[in-house]
């Protein structure tokens, strides 16, 4: 059924993201802006809130889908060559995660899972802090305050309710910013987004549910999770939602912006399902051909969100070779540069495992700390310098 | 210095951190229009207003993943579990979260989160109403736990507890909610001795008797009536849970030779186990017995008929005091 939706063109009931749901049924259509074959439908709705991409605009949108998966592809080549322990690879969700994020202020503040690095991409967090957390040498790779973006949470759903409080922080400070969380599909069914929707649908809080439906939990499909169409459930809580095609980037940016509007007029939250498909593994630990049939595979892959804005460029006549080479070499360059970040990345010193768990002395640790560094010195050894071979 | 209730000595204290921080904002169930079920928060939405003394919806992760989200925002939540019982759903974010973000993010996310818990029993509660969750928290890193046992530690810990830039679970011994005692508001809480210190509150010299809390009290009114018998107890108040001012404690034992521990929570694994093995790793040779624990059993918190043989009492304490003396007791005889 989602196969076929996402074939066509959809029309949206109702005004743009007012939709309340519906008890059972066929649910809500998908919102469509380019078909997958790059054809750019018109939606009376969602037109309004994309009419200034210009051409121009539509070519970096391009850029970054392919910059996004070229750092994926990297990621997921140096976890194979021993360079990095783990990688989640977005395959197929950078439309998702290009239109939403390139939709934001830089007083907005995100709060991502693990799977989220294009969006960390377009808020200009250091390639190398990407990576970080997956080498090993750190347990989250960036300074939040600097680009307005947490760290990659682990805990399924638990950054919903982060956003909700800091969305009710905005309020309280009386700005116009907005928090916007990003979570899959599985993780709908944790007790903490459903409290999350709880909590900014009573305190009308401008924050933003933007659920990546990728169709798979792990092992486990979309259909375990919800009975009816996720973007449904929000009615549930008061939240209106919208469906959209996640492959489509230019809808994401249209549903994205309609959200985020209504959040900074003191409209309150909104939810918005990105329909879209992990094309890879859930990790580079995970086997998908154990649970999942290859033509399911393969009907995505036709639909696959950078191939249609491609098509979309050629067909406007600005896919020339010269453009084509320079988002090549853009792509390149920024894998080229994560790969140097890694593999250079500085080796952490033994005794920073007893850094910032506390923000201020703590007598328990303080002394083991200083128990550890008398073990590490009776090798003869600084500290800092101390190996576990040499500990033998 | 004015006559109060641990409660409203508590909530002054609330009220003092309100009014010198902007930043610092109540949340919880019941704690606005109500005051809480046990009127800690009594009238401080109707002065501080319903943005700054929020009542939340009835879910406690809720309530703490938001108290995680506001501190991100640079807010300085003040979060009440209503009962020790309900602390459950909240587990993870506090110990996932809130222990954990600031190591996570290598000190640029600060968690200046304090968590209210009325907890213990003693006030014929059903289930879930008693509990004494403690060494759940005090095992886990990043948070910090202490327990006020008087009125006047209660209103300064807190403004200490608030003011901390960590994670700090304050438990409230509800049994002592309404007892009374001397508080002196004009006290400087910033200069007062520092809720992670421990406090020796009788001299003594034969056994160190070390509670926290609700049993402070019964430990005091025990070391009297030993006194009677002429043995000297020396009490110790631990106030901080984590990390334990092991430094007090030890300075004591080193005097005596002998220690007992009571707590109301469950034996194994508890607080009192922790004490026990450092004291005795960190002073070994002083001690002429091994140190002795009165606790609650390794039972779920049993309905309240039968309570009073669950909880440590001053009898009980006593008991285990002529146990670390070598004196003639309950278990004279028995080997182990």
């Amino acid at each position: 059924m989602l196969t076929d939706e996402l074939g066509q063109g959809g029309t949206a009931a109702g005004g743009p993201g007012n939709r309340a749901g519906h008890q059972g049924g066929a649910g809500q259509n998908l919102v469509q802006l380019i078909t997958p074959t790059g054809e750019r439908v018109s939606h009376p709705e969602f037109d309004p809130w994309v009419q200034d991409i210009s051409d121009e605009q539509l070519g970096t949108l391009y850029e970054d889908l392919v910059a996004i998966r070229r750092i994926d592809t990297e990621a997921t080549a140096l976890q194979r060559q021993g360079e990095l322990a783990l990688w989640p690879p977005l395959l197929g969700q950078e439309a998702s995660q290009i239109g939403s994020a390139r939709a934001l202020r830089a007083d907005d503040f995100v709060f991502s899972s693990y799977r989220d690095n294009g969006v960390a991409y377009c808020r200009g967090v250091d390639l190398t802090d990407i990576v970080r957390v997956w080498r090993g040498n750190a347990s989250s790779g960036w300074d939040p305050y600097t680009v307005n973006m947490a760290t990659p949470q682990i805990i399924i759903g638990a950054q919903t309710l982060h956003a909700t409080g800091y969305a009710m922080g905005i309020q309280n400070d009386g700005v116009d910013s907005v928090a916007i969380t990003y979570f899959g599909d599985g993780a709908t069914s944790e007790g903490d987004v459903n409290e999350a929707l709880v909590f900014a649908a009573s305190f009308q809080a401008p924050v933003v549910f933007f659920c990546q439906n990728n169709h798979w939990a792990i092992s486990e499909p979309v259909r375990l999770q919800s009975h009816i169409q996720i973007a449904d459930r929000a009615a549930g809580f008061g939240i209106p939602s919208m469906r959209v095609d996640g492959n489509d980037v230019l809808a994401v940016m249209a549903a994205t912006r309609v959200a985020l509007d209504r959040a900074r007029r003191g409209g309150g939250p909104t939810f918005i399902e990105a329909v879209t498909y992990r094309m890879g593994p859930h990790t580079t630990a995970d086997d998908p051909t154990r649970y999942r049939d290859a033509n399911e595979l393969e009907d995505w892959a036709a639909k696959d969100p950078i191939r249609r804005v491609k098509a979309l460029l050629d067909r406007k006549g600005l896919l020339t070779e010269e453009f084509e080479a320079a988002v090549q070499q853009k792509a390149d360059a920024v894998a080229r540069e994560m790969r140097a970040g890694c593999i250079n990345m500085p080796e952490p010193e033994p005794l920073d495992i007893f850094k910032h768990v506390y923000s201020t002395p703590n007598s328990w640790l303080d002394r083991q700390q200083d128990h550890y560094s008398r073990y590490l010195a009776s090798f003869g050894d600084p500290a800092g310098a101390h190996s576990e071979e040499g500990a033998r | 210095m004015t006559q109060m209730t641990f409660a409203r000595a508590i909530n002054s204290g609330l009220r003092k951190s309100l009014e010198n921080d902007p930043k610092v904002i109540l949340m919880g169930e019941d704690i606005g229009t109500l005051g809480g079920v046990f009127r800690v928060t009594d009238g401080l939405q109707k002065d501080f207003g319903k943005h700054r003394v929020v009542d939340t919806p009835l879910a406690e992760s809720g309530i703490m993943g938001t108290a995680v989200g506001l501190a991100y925002r640079g807010y300085r939540p003040v979060v009440e579990i209503q009962f020790d019982g309900f602390i459950y759903p909240a587990f993870d974010q506090i110990v996932c979260q809130v222990a954990k973000l600031h190591y996570r993010t290598q000190g640029a996310v600060k968690m200046p989160i304090t968590i209210r818990v009325p907890f213990g029993g003693g006030i014929g509660s059903p289930e879930h109403h008693s509990e004494s969750p403690e060494a759940y928290f005090t095992h886990t890193s990043g948070l910090r736990v202490v327990s006020p046992s008087s009125p006047q530690d209660a209103h300064t810990m807190i403004q200490q507890a608030i003011s901390c830039d960590d994670p700090v679970l304050y438990f409230e011994p509800k049994r002592r909610y309404h007892d009374k005692g001397e508080v002196d508001e004009s006290l400087d809480a910033a200069g007062s001795l520092s809720m992670e210190k421990a406090r020796v509150i009788t001299e003594g010299h034969d056994v160190t008797l070390v509670a926290y809390g609700p049993l402070v009290k019964t430990a005091r009114d025990a070391a009297m009536a030993a006194a009677d018998e002429g043995v000297s107890v020396e009490v110790i108040d631990l106030r901080s849970l984590a990390p334990v001012d092991f430094a007090t404690v030890e300075a004591s034992v080193r005097k005596t030779g002998r220690m007992v521990i009571t707590h109301e929570a469950g034996q194994s694994g508890g607080l009192g186990a922790e004490l026990a093995a450092s004291i005795t790793e960190r002073c070994f040779y002083h001690l002429e017995a091994a140190p002795v624990r009165i606790t609650g059993f390794d039972v779920p918190y049993p309905y309240s008929k039968l309570e009073m043989h669950h909880l440590p009492s001053l009898d009980r304490i006593l008991d285990g005091v002529d146990r670390a003396l070598g004196r003639p007791n309950s278990l004279s005889g028995l080997e182990g």
